[in-house]
């Protein structure tokens, strides 16, 4: 069932299991009683930030399904996606896995949308189980989108700073855990912030604000 | 207020963002950057002293500081501690040559890890690039004008 831009979920596609992997910076956050696990160093034991990424993110997707119960081939699909380019992240951690894989981009929303389509597919009938994951890096966030993180630049006191981390979760037919009943899907706003440093104008407007 | 056009949205919604925003500590900012670029400043005649005590005199004293001033840059950007410098002091530390070194070597940095050709030499001058190209431009121009002026 469809109601303006929100769709609603017959069957009760749930949460059945869920796991989040952050770095150090937000450790010392409220997120970050609530992640598995936590990073001691950034890199993750790799030689690039971008590998650290993926490795948090594959780290994220088999915690969930090991947390979940369930053997790894019951898993029918992955919906995953990043922020770097060619969500390389998301495509190179999928390699760790058997079952397959459908890349999304959806900028900071990739998760919000990877949720709705996993719940779609699930309570379509059309697969039994969905895992859903996304993850970033600041410092590779940083790299693709701003300057060096050596660069001896100001940072406004606006800026946002982009998360170090990854989380997954296993969607299923369920009547217990959290369930997912409806998802709205986003429109593409622009209203012209062009400030790299907040992201947050950009991506979150509020209509009543601006309509006169 | 304004009609309901695609530019009004914007414009409102930008002024709303503006308000938004935390203030900008101005006084403080300018403090520090003058306090630390004129550090830097101090450092370098020092070191031009030190070096006209050696012997070096004219613009063999002036290229001679301002090869160990980017040297320090460098080197303290590889250890790290200049863009910690720089978020303190702002434009005080990006004008002096020592933030032309910083904005050279940090690139190089950071795309070592995509090897040595293709990442480090051939990203070197993403930031410094637009400087060097205008910084040349501006000067052949400004050669020309002395030359026919």
């Amino acid at each position: 069932m469809k109601k303006g831009n929100t769709v609603f979920f017959k069957n009760t596609p749930a949460i059945l299991s869920y796991a989040a992997v952050c770095g150090s910076k937000e450790k010392e956050g409220i997120v970050g009683t609530y992640a598995d696990i936590t990073l001691e160093d950034d890199m993750y034991g790799e030689s690039t930030y971008e590998k650290a990424e993926c490795k948090m993110l594959s780290t994220a997707i088999s915690l969930a399904i090991k947390k979940s119960g369930l053997e790894e081939d019951k898993i029918d699909v992955l919906l995953s996606g990043d922020l770097l380019n060619q969500i390389i992240s998301a495509s190179f951690a999928a390699r760790d896995f058997e079952f397959p894989f459908l890349g999304l981009y959806s900028a900071c929303s990739t998760m919000s949308e990877s949720i709705l389509l996993g719940a779609a597919l699930v309570d379509g009938g059309y697969v039994n189980t969905a895992v859903c994951a996304t993850g970033s890096h600041f410092a590779s966030a940083e790299r693709q989108y701003r300057y060096p993180l050596e660069l001896g630049c100001t940072r406004p006191p606006q800026s946002q700073w982009t998360v170090t981390g990854a989380g997954g979760l296993v969607l299923g037919r369920s009547d217990k855990g959290v369930k997912v009943t409806c998802g709205t899907m986003g429109r593409v706003r622009d209203y012209g912030v062009t400030d790299v440093n907040n992201m947050g104008a950009a991506m979150a407007p509020v209509d009543g604000i601006i309509t006169p | 207020m304004t009609g309901r056009t695609r530019e009004n949205y914007n414009k409102n919604y930008l002024e709303y963002v503006k308000t938004q925003d935390p203030p900008t500590k101005h006084f403080k900012n300018c403090a520090a950057a003058f306090g630390v670029g004129g550090l830097i400043c101090c450092i370098g005649q020092f070191i031009r002293y030190m070096l006209s005590y050696i012997g070096l005199t004219g613009d063999e004293l002036a290229g001679a500081t301002s090869v160990v001033l980017i040297f320090l840059g460098c080197l303290l950007t590889g250890l790290g501690v200049y863009d910690r410098i720089g978020r303190y002091a702002g434009a005080g530390s990006i004008v002096p040559i020592t933030g032309f070194a910083n904005s050279v070597t940090s690139p190089a940095i950071e795309f070592k890890t995509e090897g040595w050709i293709y990442g480090m030499a051939a990203k070197m001058f993403t930031v410094a690039g637009a400087i060097i190209v205008f910084g040349v431009c501006s000067g052949v121009i400004v050669g020309l004008i002395y030359l026919f002026v």
